[in-house]
């Protein structure tokens, strides 16, 4: 069962003349759920936007299933994408369950309809995520919450092997981003699929995780988050031994082991 | 109705249901993708190819297509590249085929009324040729927006995803620039160069007001589409004036009739009206 499900060796990827990612090297095993954690701007969504093809790098590889991202042809499949919130238009005009189809429409084959398996698909995975009730509602209409959760449901409409999620805790509050969390543990042990989460919530996200990887243009650090999330770590990441980091107008406290809870800090003066 | 009877006549309505439809369907993804500039810079595009087709002494329609076709896949190669991005791409274009086409009307000889019919366009003068080659080109548009129908979708609601399943994006992005300039080809006999765009973004963005549904949308459009090119032919009989401006005039009227009953407007209309009574009864 301990495959190796995806290889990176010594991966370098730049915008432009901006190195964005430098000698990245790591193996995600089938089953895993990794936790990538990283300041804004570390590389986070670039490390996924490579593996899903949509960079290509300057140097090393990257493989998924044993293949580069453009070799991988029908294995897109078996790859679900959810991601950053903000990428999505939701005043289009389009129901929950006509989007979540279109996860599936590689799949479903050039020209052709949906079949009634691709709606069983559909079904299955709007149950998953508990949104059988808003299926015929309009995208826009929902709740954050409700939104991020429509966007799973359309990766799990693939009934993928693996979970890629940028950033998906973006547009919750400190209470239900707690509860996401805590629903994304419970869906991958009980599908069995590897699970890659991009994040800033240090805190919280290493308590769900099985491995946590910790970017800043390098990989600073990955294992078990016990033993990774030291203050060294977060040094080497942050570049400044403050525990406490900004992300937005939400600053966040940083505890180094998963066993303490997280704390809402005081606003900085 | 005896006018209806007139073989001219008929062939106007039949144009006229045509290009409402062609145009309305391309409109959706044209104001889905935010395109509409794109609209209006490949329908000034066709002056050049109309004033190359009348210099060469051959029907307008065929180096049109051609001379559009050119425009939209250099618009997309040129934003492709990203050195440029889409909307000056679209501007370079837009001033430079117009231009071309007003050097090659001074090569020729005499003045060019049939020419400067093509700006404004006129229904009533379809003739038996035009009417057959935009029946065919029309339903090949429609046949292949049919067939492409979710993976369009899908790369008008969310270009990433469509690349990340593995969809041919380049391809299907150039193939919708070119029915965007085949559908404008065939609707500028009737309602012009400079009003065609009117005819391909209003329809749609109407029935965006209403609708919170992709096939609901498209319907609709179709319908105000054909709606608004079938009363403006009619009106512009009747009261004998331009039939191109009277449909898009039509159309805007439509528009603005769905701006002000769409359901959002009116949910917050309503709000509105719950907070000043909220604040009347506080006061």
């Amino acid at each position: 069962m301990n495959d190796i499900l995806i290889t990176c060796e010594e991966l370098s990827v730049a915008y432009q003349d901006k190195l964005a990612l430098e000698d990245i090297t790591f193996n995600v095993l089938r089953g895993e759920f990794w936790g990538i954690l990283g300041p804004n701007g570390s590389g986070k969504t670039t490390l996924l936007r490579t593996m899903l093809g949509l960079i290509e790098p300057i140097s090393g590889r990257i493989t998924l299933f044993g293949r580069t991202p453009a070799q991988l042809g029908a294995l897109r499949d078996k790859i679900g994408y959810v991601p950053q919130y903000a990428r999505i238009d939701f005043n289009f005009p389009l129901r929950v369950r006509d989007m979540v189809l279109l996860g599936r429409s590689r799949k479903m084959g050039l020209g052709a309809r949906p079949t009634r398996d691709d709606w069983r698909a559909v079904d299955q995975a709007l149950e998953r995520v508990e949104m059988s009730d808003l299926a015929q509602r309009q995208i826009g209409r929902l709740s954050g919450g409700q939104r991020q959760r429509a966007l799973i449901a359309r990766a799990l409409a693939l009934e993928p092997e693996l979970l890629l999620l940028d950033e998906p805790t973006a547009a919750l509050d400190i209470g239900a981003t707690e509860g996401f969390y805590e629903w994304v543990h419970h869906m991958h042990e009980q599908m069995h699929m590897t699970l890659i989460l991009v994040s800033h919530d240090v805190g919280v996200v290493s308590r769900y995780v099985s491995t946590v990887a910790c970017l800043n243009r390098r990989l600073v650090a990955h294992g078990r988050p016990q033993e990774v999330l030291g203050s060294e770590t977060l040094e080497g990441m942050y570049g400044c031994d403050a525990l406490y980091f900004q992300h937005g107008e939400v600053p966040h406290m940083v505890v180094p082991t998963p066993a303490h809870s997280h704390h809402p800090a005081h606003p900085h003066p | 109705m005896d006018i209806l009877c007139y073989p001219f006549m008929q062939r106007a309505l039949l144009s006229a249901t045509l290009i409402g439809t062609v145009c309305a369907v391309i409109g959706v993804y044209v104001v889905l993708r935010s395109m509409a500039f794109i609209g209006a810079g490949v329908a000034h595009a066709s002056f050049g190819g109309v004033a190359l087709g009348f210099l060469l002494g051959i029907n307008p329609f065929f180096t049109t297509i051609l001379f559009c076709l050119a425009t939209a896949w250099g618009i997309a190669f040129l934003s492709e590249e990203r050195k440029v991005s889409e909307d000056s791409a679209v501007g370079v274009f837009f001033a430079s085929t117009m231009a071309f086409g007003v050097l090659l009307i001074g090569f020729m000889k005499g003045y060019q009324a049939d020419l400067f019919g093509y700006l404004f366009g006129n229904i009533l003068a379809v003739s038996r040729f035009d009417l057959i080659s935009s029946l065919i080109i029309g339903a090949m548009v429609l046949a292949l927006v049919w067939f492409f129908f979710k993976e369009f979708l899908l790369l008008t609601f969310d270009p990433e995803m469509a690349k990340v399943t593995g969809l041919k994006v380049k391809g299907l992005n150039l193939l919708m620039m070119s029915l965007i300039a085949v559908t404008i080809v065939l609707s500028i006999k009737s309602v012009g160069i400079v009003l065609v765009s009117a005819l391909i973004v209003t329809p749609a963005a109407s029935a965006l007001l209403l609708s919170d549904d992709f096939k609901k949308m498209m319907g609709l459009a179709i319908l105000i589409g054909v709606g608004s090119t079938w009363i403006g032919l009619l009106l512009s009989v009747w009261l004998n004036l331009a039939s191109g401006a009277t449909i898009v005039t039509v159309a805007t009227l439509i528009f603005f009739l769905c701006y002000f009953s769409s359901p959002e407007r009116r949910k917050l209309l309503r709000n509105i009206e719950q907070l000043r009574s909220q604040m009347q009864n506080r006061l």
